[in-house]
């Protein structure tokens, strides 16, 4: 059986490629795709301790977090039309007007 | 015997109803109405006024009319009524007040006849009179204290009246200010007393009360280790010195000559200025136990009489001549009082009130002709086309002379007797010098006013006339009392003698000489300094008027520091106002006021506004900006919990 280490290992270099994302592309929808890479690196973690503890209660976590996951997603695409119709642009430093 | 008289309250309710008469409706209803008011309500007063006399007169020596109008303060056991007594010696001082008050007042109406603010004008008079009846019919320290500060109000609103000039609107405000200096005086007197009794368990600062509690004020105050009397006693004299023109706070009295002559008579005769020799007078139970207190009081009551004396004799202005001259006979009444003459002090103050206002009445009569001219080196050669006028100044001249017959004659003379029976022989000399003085000034005003040739502006000269009956008949009437006011107080043993004396001594006391005086020897003395005076008077200024000024350049720096008067204005300038105005304006106004307190706020103001703009530029609005710090947020907090659980 693969041990958890691994899986924990894999779960960080997956969550610190969506940090990466979102504080370096300029696209917010990509921002959002590292957030949701994020997320699942989390799941992912989840998984392999729920797994390797004989427990489900990191199972129904996950569930939860796809489910929020999906309707963040959901809000947030939203967003960023409404943003993109007004500014026509979708890069985030672009869209700065709440500044000094 | 005290006896309940509830009549007295109308003393006060009438002017009352005339102050709020003339200052709401005056306008309304017209001069006509006002002219009537004005005067008809504190005759009124004077009325009842004499009725209460009259029955105070049918009871036994030592009764008093007495009525609580309502309770005023009560705190815990501290009770203040407000309450009038009309005793022997409010009686007297009342009927004074509103007797010459009202000559005064129906005197105005012929004076005041062309200017347009006669409802403000009488509506002010009567308050003025209303305060004094309240000061003198007070049953206690604080009904009392309220009248004094009346008075001082009143006299404010007075001399500043015309207030449009600035030069009125400043004396006024001279006069309120010194004013105010003598009544911290007077207030702390009230605290020292209230606390003296208070802390033996006597709550009350009526006269009946006070006086029945005399060995407390004997007590020693423990501050100051002197009796609760000596420091109670100079605390209120501080505040008689302010009310009453005496050194060190006269200065206000001659500059008070700026409002309308008829308010100059009723601040010098009736109101305002006797408030400090009637508060001793009142008090005397208590200021009998402090002969320190009393010392002082006669030595500076002296010196304030001379002193005023020597400034007037060369004083141009004729109103100035008659402040000054009112400044040394309260001097006079001062140096009664502080030699324990009490009763002689308050003789001094009716006959003086007689012919104080008649002097001040005529010196208004002649500007009234002159068209405002007060300058004597005007004057002259008046006495015909002004008769009237002439002939009543002439005797109040007499009689502020102590002529012998004429009112001040009396009151003078019982003074000066007592200052010399009480062993105050110095006091007694400076007093019969200023007799001499006060003769000199007198007849210098009369010479230079009446007779000799006229030098007035030839322009007026024409339409020089006699005064309105309106304004006559109160002169004749003070006239009268001018020569007979002082016969209430003849010489003992002739006659009906000090009748006057015997009247008061209920509520004064007896004046128990301790050195053996002559009296026709002290009479004929300070008879021969008057004598001396008119001479002298007569001879520089009838018969050779060019003796003054060959005098004057002679000594001239002597003549100059008297015209100045002894530079006391320019002292108290230079000594007090300008350090006064320098703590309040460049010190406290700009200093701390402008750069401390301001610069409080307004540096807060501006550390925040320019820390705000320094640290908006933390907001870029860039998300990525604000994700980074978050992740350096966490990456510390994670740091730490590291830390915390290796470390």
């Amino acid at each position: 059986m693969t041990p958890p280490s691994w899986f924990m290992a894999l779960s960080a270099v997956l969550f610190a490629i969506g940090v990466a994302g979102v504080l370096i592309r300029r696209n917010v929808i990509v921002m959002l795709m590292s957030i949701e890479l994020m997320l699942n690196a989390v799941n992912l973690t989840f998984i392999a301790i729920s797994r390797a503890l004989g427990s489900v209660d990191g199972q129904v976590i996950v569930l939860f977090v796809i489910t929020v996951a999906a309707a963040e997603a959901a809000a947030g695409l939203a967003i960023i039309i409404s943003a993109f119709r007004n500014r026509e642009t979708v890069y985030a430093d672009e869209l700065n007007v709440m500044r000094w | 015997m005290t006896v309940h008289f509830p009549y007295l309250g109308l003393i006060l309710l009438i002017p009352a109803i005339g102050v709020l008469f003339n200052l709401f409706l005056g306008y309304r209803w017209g001069r006509g109405a006002v002219n009537f008011v004005a005067p008809g309500v504190i005759f009124a007063a004077f009325i009842i006024a004499c009725w209460g006399f009259a029955k105070l007169l049918a009871m036994p020596p030592g009764s008093a009319l007495a009525v609580t109008l309502w309770p005023w303060i009560e705190a815990g056991r501290f009770h203040v009524n407000v309450a009038l007594r009309m005793d022997a010696l409010s009686a007297v001082m009342t009927m004074i007040v509103s007797g010459v008050g009202a000559l005064i007042h129906l005197y105005s109406v012929g004076y005041m006849a062309h200017d347009e603010d006669y409802a403000r004008y009488f509506g002010y008079m009567n308050l003025f009179t209303l305060s004094m009846l309240v000061l003198v019919l007070a049953d206690n320290l604080l009904l009392m204290f309220v009248g004094w500060e009346g008075v001082g109000l009143c006299s404010y609103l007075l001399i500043a009246f015309w207030y449009t000039n600035p030069e009125f609107a400043y004396n006024g405000r001279k006069a309120f200010i010194v004013n105010r200096i003598g009544d911290a005086g007077f207030l702390l007197g009230i605290f020292t007393l209230v606390y003296a009794l208070g802390s033996h368990g006597v709550w009350t600062l009526s006269w009946t009360g006070m006086q029945a509690h005399r060995e407390i004020l004997t007590g020693i105050w423990e501050p100051f280790g002197v009796p609760v009397a000596t420091v109670a006693g100079l605390l209120l004299f501080a505040g008689a010195t302010g009310k009453s023109a005496q050194i060190p706070l006269y200065v206000w009295l001659p500059d008070a000559m700026v409002g309308p002559t008829p308010v100059s008579a009723l601040i010098h005769a009736a109101t305002m200025v006797t408030a400090g020799v009637y508060m001793i007078v009142r008090l005397n139970f208590l200021f009998i136990l402090t002969p320190s207190a009393m010392e002082v009081i006669a030595v500076i009551a002296a010196l304030t009489s001379f002193f005023a004396a020597t400034i007037a004799i060369v004083q141009p202005d004729i109103k100035r001549v008659l402040a000054y001259s009112t400044i040394s006979q309260i001097g006079y009444m001062f140096l009664g009082v502080g030699v324990g003459a009490f009763a002689s002090g308050i003789f001094h103050v009716m006959t003086h009130a007689f012919f104080k206002a008649l002097l001040f009445l005529c010196a208004g009569s002649v500007i009234h002709a002159l068209d405002g001219e007060q300058d004597m080196n005007k004057m002259g050669g008046l006495w015909r086309k002004l008769p009237i006028t002439y002939a009543t100044m002439l005797i109040a001249t007499l009689a502020i002379s102590a002529i012998p017959g004429f009112s001040g004659y009396f009151s003078k003379d019982m003074i000066l007797e007592a200052a010399y029976a009480s062993g105050h022989f110095w006091l007694w000399l400076m007093g019969i010098i200023t007799a001499g003085l006060t003769s000199f000034y007198m007849f210098r005003l009369i010479f230079m006013t009446f007779h000799g040739a006229s030098r007035v502006d030839p322009h007026k000269a024409d339409h020089i006339h006699e005064s309105p009956a309106v304004m006559t008949i109160p002169l004749i009437v003070l006239a009268f009392f001018s020569v007979v006011g002082g016969w209430v107080g003849l010489p003992k043993g002739f006659l009906w003698g000090e009748a006057f004396v015997r009247f008061l001594a209920p509520v004064t006391g007896e004046f128990k000489a301790t050195v053996a005086a002559n009296a026709i020897t002290l009479s004929a003395l300070a008879l021969a300094t008057t004598l001396i005076g008119l001479v002298l008077a007569y001879l520089m200024y009838l018969a050779r008027p060019e003796l003054p000024g060959k005098i004057a350049s002679s000594a001239a720096a002597f003549y100059r520091m008297l015209l100045r008067k002894y530079y006391v204005d320019e002292i108290y300038r230079t000594l007090i106002s300008r350090p006064l105005f320098w703590l309040a304006g460049p010190a406290l106004a700009r200093g701390v006021d402008q750069h401390g307190i301001d610069g409080i706020v307004h540096g807060t103001a501006f550390t925040v506004d320019n820390s705000g703009e320094a640290m908006r530029r933390v907001e870029t609005g860039n998300v990525q900006h604000y994700a980074l710090i978050y992740l350096i947020g966490v990456i510390a907090i994670g740091a730490y919990y590291v830390y915390l659980v290796i470390g």
